[in-house]
């Protein structure tokens, strides 16, 4: 035990005196939180909207000015004419266009049916369907007002709710993404990399000729990443919760014991990628491009996994921050007891023992 | 029986068909300064991670400071030192962090810590750079901590895997001033080298060639037998047999 104790002391010294270490482990989730939450939005607002106006009739009027005074859209100079419209986009000044027809408001009333223009810049495909969504709900919010005694037979009024997050806070989907790729970072590559850095010093030989059992070593290694990785954590909580206003619903010691669980199975990765490389470089990169591009891919919380083909779907199984996500996701933003989640769980609990077994055993086969 | 340090009969490892080690036999002293050479590729470091409680043989017996290497390799593993060509400790601790630390590793107590460290850093001269990361610390500076820290849980035995290479020959020469005081405090010292003027500074050499020891005597006696006046060229004279390519 004291011997554990002095090898863990010497890793904290290592960490501590790294000053690159140090930036990846605090300064990294510092940053991500602020990007995505700040920087990355992917709300709407402001976007740059062209006029042109052929109509200058009462109803086309009334329209833009219900655009101008909505917060999405920003009406940039009027444009003359269909070319200057292009010439726009291609600049990027806006990115959608409406247009009214000549004789738009004699339209409405003479032959019922008014037609309007609209264009959007579908480069960003996300952004063309939010704002032509913005648009048509202007318009048929005034088609409404225009006739308010109109005697429809029926009307089907969607009263719809966004439960879970219903000032629809964006940042509350990332948040569970961005601790995982930072468990990622922390616990497998950083900890790969202390392991094999010891490798390529020659220590690890020391290490192994001395009384000190192999398995220790990597308890040892594995100790000071995970209470490392808990740091981390409270950070990124501390942070969601007053910077970002998302508020914690679920239980704080189911969260925790399950990012345990979570950071157990990245150590296990690392210390597996670690017994399978032999330079810092390696396992760095198989680090980066083999865990966290899966993890940026296959959780869902920069893509949705229901639109990927079928094999990338299949893929996504065997990626465990897909399961901790999901998990995070349910219990941290819906308030989701363990029963939810049992599932999840199990399969993470299932990786994390299949991975440390693996681990555990290359490392003894290497010293013989 | 209980006066050798080491004792291999007949030490075989055989990586399928290659026998990196073939069939050695050799005793060590208790306090002998034992030079362990041979070519690259000879399997010294095999027979060396054998010795040291790393690697299981294939067959043949031995045993290290009175223990089995089959069975009882943490207690060989309790009772060596291992210092390597590879600079061994961390640049990013301090001289005291470092000895600390291995100190700890091979459970020497906090209190007994304290002292032997202070005394060995009074020996060494290095009051001033205690608190000194190693990493700023001179080459052979560091290979000499190295070694202090190698012997520092009183080993029997320590064993040195070409200790001082890349290092000065005054420096070289301080470090075997070293290894001799060692030797005088009865400790084994099982050493590796490729520079043939340190082989002369040993009890006895063995040269393994081929993964066999082809050779084992005292420097003296083995120039006697090859008739010639240098150990390069006894070196020389056996290694030419080699049929094994250096890697």
């Amino acid at each position: 035990m004291k011997q554990l104790l002095a090898f863990i002391r010497k890793e904290f010294y290592h960490v501590f005196r790294d000053r690159r270490t140090l930036l990846i482990l605090f300064g990294m989730p510092i940053v991500q939180i602020i990007l995505f939450g700040f920087a990355l939005n992917s709300e709407v607002k402001n976007i740059g909207i062209a006029v042109l106006d052929n109509a200058h009739d009462v109803q086309s009027e009334q329209i833009i000015a219900k655009i101008q005074s909505s917060s999405y859209f920003q009406i940039k100079d009027a444009v003359l004419n269909y070319k200057d419209i292009e010439k726009r986009f291609k600049e990027g000044e806006i990115k959608c266009a409406i247009l009214f027809p000549a004789n738009f408001g004699s339209d409405i009333y003479k032959t019922g049916g008014a037609q309007i223009q609209v264009i959007a810049d579908a480069s960003d495909p996300n952004t063309a369907t939010v704002v032509t969504n913005y648009l048509n709900m202007i318009i048929s919010n005034y088609q409404q007002e225009l006739n308010p005694n109109a005697k429809l037979s029926y009307q089907i009024i969607p009263e719809v709710r966004q439960l879970y997050n219903e000032e629809q806070n964006g940042s509350l989907n990332f948040i569970p993404g961005v601790i995982a790729l930072i468990f990622m970072i922390v616990s497998t590559a950083l900890t790969s990399v202390a392991v094999v850095r010891e490798k390529e010093l020659g220590t690890m030989e020391i290490l192994l000729v001395s009384p000190f059992k192999p398995i220790m070593v990597l308890i040892a290694k594995a100790v000071p990443y995970l209470v490392l990785s808990l740091i981390d954590f409270i950070i990124i909580l501390l942070l969601s919760v007053f910077l970002l206003n998302v508020e914690i619903r679920g239980n704080l010691i189911l969260i925790f014991a399950e990012s345990i669980l979570f950071i157990i199975t990245c150590l296990s990765l690392g210390l597996l990628i670690s017994n399978l490389t032999s330079s810092q470089q390696t396992a760095m990169l198989v680090s980066m491009m083999g865990m966290m591009l899966p993890t940026v891919f296959f959780t869902g919380f920069m893509f949705p996994l229901e639109n990927m083909p079928k094999i990338f779907q299949w893929i996504s199984y065997i990626v465990p921050s897909k399961y901790y996500y999901a998990i995070i996701k349910g219990v941290m933003l819906k308030g989701l007891g363990f029963s939810y989640v049992w599932k999840e769980t199990l399969v993470l609990a299932g990786m994390a023992m299949g991975l440390l077994f693996i681990a555990l055993k290359n490392f003894k086969i290497r010293l013989s | 029986m209980e006066n050798k340090a080491i004792i291999c009969k007949n030490l075989t490892k055989q990586f399928g068909d290659f026998k990196a080690v073939d069939s050695i036999s050799f005793d060590v002293e208790q306090g002998e300064i034992f030079g362990f050479l041979g070519a690259n590729g000879a399997g010294k470091t095999t027979a060396m991670r054998i010795l040291c409680g790393l690697s299981f043989p294939t067959s043949g017996e031995a045993t290290v400071a009175g223990f089995d290497v089959y069975k009882q390799q943490e207690k060989i593993k309790k009772n060596i030192g291992y210092m390597s060509q590879k600079f061994s400790l961390y640049d990013n601790l301090t001289i005291l962090e470092n000895i600390e630390f291995y100190g700890g590793v091979y459970g020497v107590s906090r209190p007994e810590i304290k002292t032997r460290s202070s005394e060995l850093i009074t020996t060494l001269g290095l009051e001033k750079e205690a608190k000194k990361l190693v990493g700023e610390l001179p080459l052979g500076w560091k290979q000499k901590l190295a070694f202090s820290v190698a012997i520092f849980h009183r080993p029997k035995i320590v064993f040195l895997d070409e200790p001082t290479g890349g290092v000065d020959p005054v420096t070289r020469r301080q470090f075997w001033d070293m290894i001799y005081e060692a030797s005088a405090n009865g400790i084994t010292v099982f050493v590796t080298t490729h520079y043939m003027d340190e082989a002369e500074y040993c009890n006895r050499i063995s040269v393994m060639v081929d993964g066999r020891v082809e050779a084992l005597d005292t420097p003296a006696n083995l120039k006697n037998r090859f008739n010639t006046d240098t150990m390069d060229d006894v070196f020389y004279q056996l290694a030419r047999g080699a049929k094994r390519a250096s890697d």
